[in-house]
């Protein structure tokens, strides 16, 4: 499917708000949140300008699994380093999630042992983007607009989904549609995180 | 109005529309963008509205100028080649002698007006154009693949004229964004000689992959880009850059060397295509950071 100059606007856009939490959104914070938070959204700037210069047909290489998996491990892990008390166990979480993620993907694995793994991975993740923040929120240890973080893990675990469907060929809704869809849903995750970080 | 004159106006359109491709407006607004990034890294005072237009006004004009005579003495191998054989110049939509005329006239006005801002920045804007169409399409282009080089050394002048007329004196500072240009420029132009190989070819003009094959030009591709985003990310501290600035143009610098790897082990021609965009994007979100600092 061929892009069109909105959706070209809108992954820009993106690209703007990703470039700007990287340099100015997470002054102050600890050095492994700034670690973590740099590499989730510098992924996502990175992948927004190489997705305006191939195209949609990018998405059918299969390094994106692997690419889309670091953005929801890093960010949860910056969450958790920042807000949890079990950061040892997450951080060492993380780095075998993104290990047996990559190589399940890159050599031969039996049966569904990759599905699985990418399942599980994105899904502890995803969890914890959604459901920490808004805890927090709810809890009175955060400002209400931190919830704006767990939306955005929403949003990004829907489009995770979409995607997910879209790679396994059993697309709930059409290529289309979801392609459609992908750029305006990037960008609303990504206010949702700016507004969440920067007022939460 | 008479149908003479009508006709005359949409002549004289058509022709500042033929000249205006004849400068490679982008090429010259990335290299003018580095020039004006350079001169506002000096941070010295930028809002003198004077000095800023004169920087864009003679940059603009001996980039344009230089750039214009490049056509006009490459017009016989852009005629050779499908991606350049419709251009004004070799298509014969422009005289030959008008061309020339007009890259001079631009050229001279443009380190004209550099020299009577500043004897340095004039000297530094001129050795630009001089390496460029001289030195670079003369007397190199056709005779060895290395002429890029000092092609490369060309596009560093407006960046190093900028801070050195910012600063009224040549630092560490200049010397190195002048090298992240020098060493982006070879990810920019490989990829698009690997692209167009066989234009080149055609034309008989020497390019990496012609003459070391395309193992090299890959790993040259890559080995550029690394020091490239080395360089900026050395100048960038060097100028003071905020750390989050830092840590964004360390992002960027990443997708370039992301880039460079896959096209060194897993290459082809989407990643080709993509190395040469996003080198683009790279550079002028680089000069961008470097002006939204100072400002």
């Amino acid at each position: 499917m061929k892009m069109t100059p909105l959706h070209r606007v809108l992954l820009l856009v993106t690209g703007i708000l990703a470039a700007y939490q990287v340099a100015v959104g997470i002054d102050g914070f600890d050095a492994l949140p700034i670690i973590a938070y740099t590499i989730a959204f510098g992924v996502l700037l990175v992948a927004g300008i190489l997705l305006i210069i191939w195209g949609f047909d990018v998405l059918d290489s299969p390094a994106v699994v692997i690419v889309s998996t670091i953005i929801p491990l890093s960010l949860s892990l910056g969450l958790v380093w920042q807000h949890a008390s079990f950061r040892t166990s997450y951080l060492v979480l993380a780095i075998v999630g993104f290990l047996a993620v990559t190589l399940t993907r890159s050599i031969p694995a039996p049966g569904k042992i990759p599905t699985i793994v990418l399942a599980l991975v994105h899904g502890i993740a995803g969890m914890t983007i959604f459901l920490l923040p808004i805890s927090l929120s709810i809890q009175g240890r955060t400002q209400p607009l931190f919830s704006l973080v767990g939306v955005g893990g929403a949003l990004i675990g829907l489009g995770g989904l979409l995607l997910s469907f879209l790679k396994a060929g059993r697309p709930i809704v059409s290529r289309e549609t979801i392609l459609n869809v992908l750029p305006g849903l990037l960008l609303l995750m990504t206010i949702c995180f700016v507004i969440g970080f920067k007022f939460g | 109005m008479t149908t003479a004159a009508q006709s005359s106006i949409e002549n004289r359109k058509s022709k500042i529309s033929l000249y205006w491709s004849l400068t490679k407006p982008l090429q010259t607004g990335l290299l003018l963008a580095t020039g004006l990034a350079g001169y506002m890294s000096a941070r010295c005072p930028i809002f003198n509205m004077g000095t800023i237009l004169g920087v864009a006004g003679s940059l603009f004009l001996a980039i344009a100028g230089s750039t214009v005579l490049n056509m006009w003495w490459d017009r016989d191998i852009d005629a050779k080649m499908g991606r350049t054989q419709k251009r004004a110049t070799s298509s014969g939509l422009v005289s030959e002698n008008e061309v020339l005329r007009v890259g001079l006239i631009l050229s001279v006005i443009g380190v004209g007006w550099a020299v009577a801002m500043d004897a340095l920045y004039g000297l530094i804007v001129f050795a630009g154009l001089f390496f460029d169409v001289v030195v670079y399409s003369i007397w190199l282009k056709r005779r060895t693949a290395w002429s890029i080089v000092w092609g490369g050394i060309s596009g560093a002048m407006p960046i190093l004229a900028g801070r050195a007329l910012g600063l009224g004196y040549v630092d560490w500072i200049g010397i190195t964004l002048a090298l992240g240009i020098l060493f982006w420029i070879p990810t920019h132009t490989l990829t698009f000689s690997m692209k167009f190989a066989k234009d080149y070819a055609a034309a008989c003009v020497p390019t990496f992959p012609s003459t070391y094959g395309l193992g090299f030009t890959r790993a040259t591709i890559a080995i550029s880009s690394v020091l490239a985003a080395a360089s900026m990310i050395i100048a960038g501290i060097g100028i003071g850059m905020a750390w989050g600035f830092l840590r964004l143009l360390g992002v960027l610098s990443a997708g370039l060397l992301m880039l460079a790897v896959a096209i060194t082990f897993k290459p082809s021609e989407r990643v080709n295509f993509g190395l040469f965009k996003y080198a683009s994007i790279y550079m002028l979100a680089a000069m961008i950071l470097v002006v939204i600092e100072v400002i």
